[in-house]
């Protein structure tokens, strides 16, 4: 089954090598590592994502040898959503129904809205929202994009894409 | 020396910048070859005939041709009775009919004149019959400065490019809607003080709805479907949203999150919206600039930029285009 796991670590020597070693252990067939070295968290932790082909029933003892190991395990599972969009939406975003236009994503069980951030400059002044959709695919994304574009219709909100998501 | 008798009609801001620019590069013409001789320019007030050439100082101080015209005839009769080889037209431009332009370049091509404008609003309206005009009478038709002022796109295509499939272009055509939104996002101005800025500086009409809704960057998505796409498409095929919806918080939020907010323009989509470009990407150019990405099939994706309007700018791409129907025919021959 292949699997995803986002770990934090500190920045110093020898790390990488400490998260790795108990996926070798328990037979885990990498499949990918992404090190964002220049990419710390708050903490000042190095975020790194693993995806690899493992028996689920290991993830556990996985787990827990990471942990004895000093790395972070921060989210840890099936790997489902691959492709990622950001968008920007303008327009009395909270008035109609945050809640409900997040929900039209999440319940179409292959997309999910991951990160929301808002701006609201005062009340019935337009208000705006950041959301980072994740899906299982490149399709799937666009599947979920054009249910956002309908939702917005319906609630008259400005729907601002990235112009990387879908070059010509 | 190849002489080339031109006929000037529509004496407004860009009007002056040719008569500017024909005077101010005299020499550098006659150095490739090329005699350029204003024969006669052409207003609602009237024309200004001069067989031997306008000397520019005698009509360059006024603001049109009124008190200084010398004639009564219209653009038509102008072709009709007066040697002239080419027409450059930059009547004020109409999206919904095309006129007046429309009709003077359907005359000057049916007349067998070369037709070099700046005004979008005929090639928007009607361009398959002006391109079929002039093919039937093997005549050229330029409009490079129609499409993001003085920075070069259709040229660049067409000569440059050639041999590439385009498989699609995008870009900032609104130098207005740009500055406007650059402002709001540097200055977290709202936009209708972004707006008022703008029209002070004289970058925004007094109406900036031709701008701002999107309209002026939809009858530039027509042009490039119609020349680049070889579609057949109007204004009214483009699926357009303006700027007027955006906040100055959606650009901060937008910003810290490493993306600018333009207004873009894409073919062969035929969409006019704004959209999130990455900080760090060539499109996302400030101030007045337009830009342009051309995705192709062998040379990948150019990304062009420069100013899409001002007089001299914009005469100068006019300029381009005149030369380039003197020089290097053959490459244009076989696109026609």
């Amino acid at each position: 089954m292949r699997l995803s796991m986002d770990l934090e670590m500190e920045d110093k020597p020898g790390q990488l090598l400490m998260a790795l070693e108990p996926l070798r252990e328990q037979k885990g067939n990498i499949i990918s590592v992404l090190h964002h070295r220049d990419k710390k968290t708050p903490r000042g932790t190095i975020p790194v994502r693993v995806i690899l082909e493992m028996d689920r029933s290991r993830l556990e003892t996985v787990k827990g040898q990471l942990q004895a190991n000093g790395i972070m395990v921060v989210r840890a599972g099936e790997e489902r959503f691959l492709e990622e969009i950001t968008v920007l939406l303008v327009g009395h975003v909270l008035d109609r129904d945050l809640g409900d236009t997040v929900h039209q994503i999440d319940s179409t069980g292959f997309a999910e809205v991951v990160d929301l951030s808002l701006s609201m400059p005062g009340i019935d002044e337009p208000s705006s929202a950041y959301l980072r959709i994740r899906a299982t695919g490149k399709d799937e994304i666009q599947k979920a994009m054009s249910i956002l574009r309908q939702v917005c219709v319906q609630k008259d909100l400005l729907v601002i894409e990235p112009i990387e998501a879908d070059e010509p | 020396m190849t002489e080339v008798r031109i006929s000037l009609v529509g004496y407004g801001v860009v009007g002056h910048g040719v008569v500017e620019v024909l005077e101010r590069k005299r020499q550098l013409m006659g150095e490739i070859g090329l005699d350029l001789t204003l024969v006669s320019v052409t207003d609602h007030t009237g024309t200004y005939l001069a067989p031997d050439g306008v000397v520019a100082k005698d009509i360059l101080d006024h603001r049109t041709l009124e008190g200084v015209a010398n004639s009564d005839m219209a653009a038509r009769e102008v072709f009709g009775s007066i040697d002239c080889d080419l027409v450059v037209e930059v009547t004020p431009t109409n999206i919904v009919h095309g006129q007046p332009g429309l009709g003077h370049m359907v005359d000057a091509l049916s007349m067998g004149k070369h037709v070099v404008t700046s005004n979008k609003g005929p090639l928007v309206v009607d361009y398959r019959r002006l391109k079929d005009l002039a093919r039937k009478n093997d005549v050229a038709l330029k409009f490079e400065a129609t499409v993001g002022g003085t920075m070069p796109l259709i040229s660049l295509i067409e000569r440059t490019l050639v041999g590439n499939t385009i498989l699609g272009i995008r870009g900032i055509f609104n130098g207005t809607c740009n500055y406007i939104l650059t402002r709001m996002a540097e200055e977290k101005y709202p936009y209708n003080h972004a707006l008022t800025e703008a029209q002070e500086l004289g970058y925004a009409e007094a109406d900036p709805s031709y701008d701002v809704e999107g309209v002026d960057t939809a009858g530039k998505v027509a042009i490039l479907a119609n020349s680049i796409f070889d579609m057949d498409v109007k204004y009214g095929d483009v699926e357009v949203t303006g700027i007027t919806g955006i906040t100055p918080e959606s650009l901060i939020l937008a910003h810290k999150r490493g993306y600018a907010v333009k207004l873009i323009g894409e073919v062969p989509a035929l969409t006019v919206k704004p959209m999130l470009v990455p900080l760090g990407s060539p499109l996302a150019v400030g101030s007045t600039l337009n830009a342009a990405a051309i995705y192709t099939d062998l040379s990948g994706t150019i990304t062009v930029t420069g100013l899409g309007a001002g007089r001299i700018e914009t005469a100068s791409a006019i300029l381009s285009d005149i030369v380039s129907i003197y020089r290097g025919n053959h490459v244009d021959a076989q696109r026609s």
